[in-house]
């Protein structure tokens, strides 16, 4: 299969981009400076993000679609004001996560932001649920760029004016070179910032725009640094179809008033999980010493029996030290609880801790 | 001193009577990316031509550092274990990992000079 390009591919080879396969999309690893200084920089001022590989599913119907999509989802969707998003997930029967993913409730429907890799699937297992009474779009017209950053707001809103005033987890539409775009005010940095979704022949003026004002290109390698620094779960590696939501510790994902009665897809297992507690948990690991433990890492106690295994693991550039997440029997759990990792062979010592590793500042206020 | 040489695995040496110094090449710090943590071997320890001599990670992965001649460890650079950063910023110079007394210097013989190197890199980055 040939490989996809988002609609800003040259833009990215202008700015020296270094490419990886990502999903089947040729997509930037890294631009000149490296990801190190363009994770700072986005910690620092603001980092534009190229997401076009993810999926941007319109989902339009009557109301019963809220109705519908709850037998899916375990949200309060028929109560979702009108532009605000919540985090999500796809299950199976067994609540294995299919996805993890965005919903915003928009006019007439709602708005879905799901992985590159899953998307497709996604799209299968939607419209064998809902069947053809509603009208679905994977909109591949469309790109989707993150601005994540303290500096994002000024700069963003220097382009889009009003963007400022939105809180976190809400969007809306605005007018940019006579288009409409989509904007919400979220990410997966940890950091205050914004996503755009645009269409596709706006989309390299839009970020040229951006470039303008000083923000600067960020590649997947630091959104893999930062997103773990904020203790974010990355689909392929925290989340996939074994483990739960429980399990993977996003039990605040689920609404409240879902608990009670159930009735979407894998309620049962997560109303058992919570009851009776999940086997294992994901938790934050933090090596001693610089010691980097990469995924598949095998996690020991203290009596050589195995307890789990990293799920992602990377130097934290603001952490300044090596980070991790992975899973680990319940009984290990508990912050400050001591466990050994197996690299190369040699057991090394390492903490659970609290998660996020990097304190978030997320705009909550705004009006 | 000796000119350097280098490996197919992008290490350089450098000789000194029958003492080599290693460390690896600056195009190698380029694919690696910023490079966050180095493992280098004990000292007294003997190591073999083409075997595994040290570890490198770099925010993306980590790669072995293989030695291109067999020896014993004389000494190792510690001040790129404390920071790895350096190894960026002076992968030919003071970023050097062990130095070892040489076992066989004919092993040199087949190493690669810097033109022979520079060619080398070239073709298998491309």
């Amino acid at each position: 299969m040939e490989i996809k390009k988002t609609s800003l591919n040259k833009l990215h080879q202008d700015n020296k981009a270094k490419f990886v396969e990502f999903a089947g999309y040729e997509m930037p690893i890294q631009y000149s400076k490296g990801i190190i200084e363009e994770h700072k920089f986005t910690r620092s001022h603001s980092g534009i993000f190229d997401v076009s590989h993810m999926g941007q599913l319109f989902i339009y119907g009557d109301e019963s679609l809220a109705e519908q999509l709850e037998k899916i989802f375990p949200l309060d969707l028929k109560n979702l004001k009108l532009n605000c998003s919540k985090y999500s997930f796809l299950m199976n029967d067994e609540a294995g996560i299919y996805d993890d993913l965005i919903i915003t409730k928009i006019e007439q429907g709602f708005l879905i932001i799901l992985n590159a890799a899953c998307k497709e699937t996604d799209f299968k297992i939607l419209s064998n649920i809902l069947g053809t009474k509603f009208k679905m779009n994977l909109d591949n017209d469309r790109s989707l760029i993150a601005i994540q950053g303290p500096k994002s707001v000024e700069i963003l809103n220097s382009i889009i004016n009003g963007v400022d005033q939105l809180n976190f987890m809400t969007g809306n539409w605005f007018d940019f070179d006579n288009q409409k775009l989509f904007v919400t005010r979220s990410g997966y940095t940890g950091e205050d910032g914004f996503e755009i979704s645009i269409s596709n022949d706006k989309v390299e003026k839009f970020v040229e725009n951006l470039l303008e004002k000083g923000a600067q290109l960020i590649g997947l390698g630091a959104r893999d640094t930062l997103r773990l620094e904020a203790g974010l779960c990355l689909y392929g590696h925290e989340l996939d179809i074994n483990k739960t939501p429980v399990e993977a510790n996003l039990r605040w994902a689920i609404s409240k008033s879902r608990l009670s009665n159930g009735g979407f897809i894998g309620s049962k297992k997560i109303m058992n999980q919570i009851q009776h507690g999940a086997s294992q948990i994901r938790v934050g690991i933090k090596p001693e010493g610089r010691l980097i433990a990469r995924e598949k890492t095998k996690i020991f106690d203290n009596k050589d029996t195995q307890i789990g295994e990293i799920t992602s693991g990377t130097f934290g550039p603001s952490v300044n030290g090596p980070i991790a997440m992975g899973y680990v029997d319940k009984e290990f759990s508990k912050v400050d609880t001591k466990i050994l990792l197996e690299v190369r062979g040699k057991k090394h010592p390492a903490n659970v801790c609290a998660l996020p590793f990097y304190k978030k500042n997320y705009v909550k206020g705004v009006n | 001193m000796s000119e350097v040489k280098f490996s197919k695995e992008h290490e350089w040496i450098t000789v000194d009577g029958d003492v080599a110094t290693i460390g690896i090449t600056k195009h190698a710090t380029e694919m690696l990316g910023d490079i966050v943590f180095a493992e280098l071997p004990e000292k007294g320890s003997n190591v073999e031509k083409d075997g595994t001599a040290g570890v490198v990670e770099s925010t993306k992965a980590a790669s072995d550092v293989y030695t291109p001649v067999s020896g014993e460890v004389v000494d190792t650079n510690q001040s790129i274990v404390d920071d790895p950063a350096k190894i960026n910023e002076d992968p030919e110079g003071s970023a050097w990992f062990f130095k070892l007394k040489i076992k066989d210097s004919s092993e040199l013989d087949t190493l690669m000079n810097k033109d022979e190197y520079d060619k080398f890199a070239k073709e298998t980055s491309s």
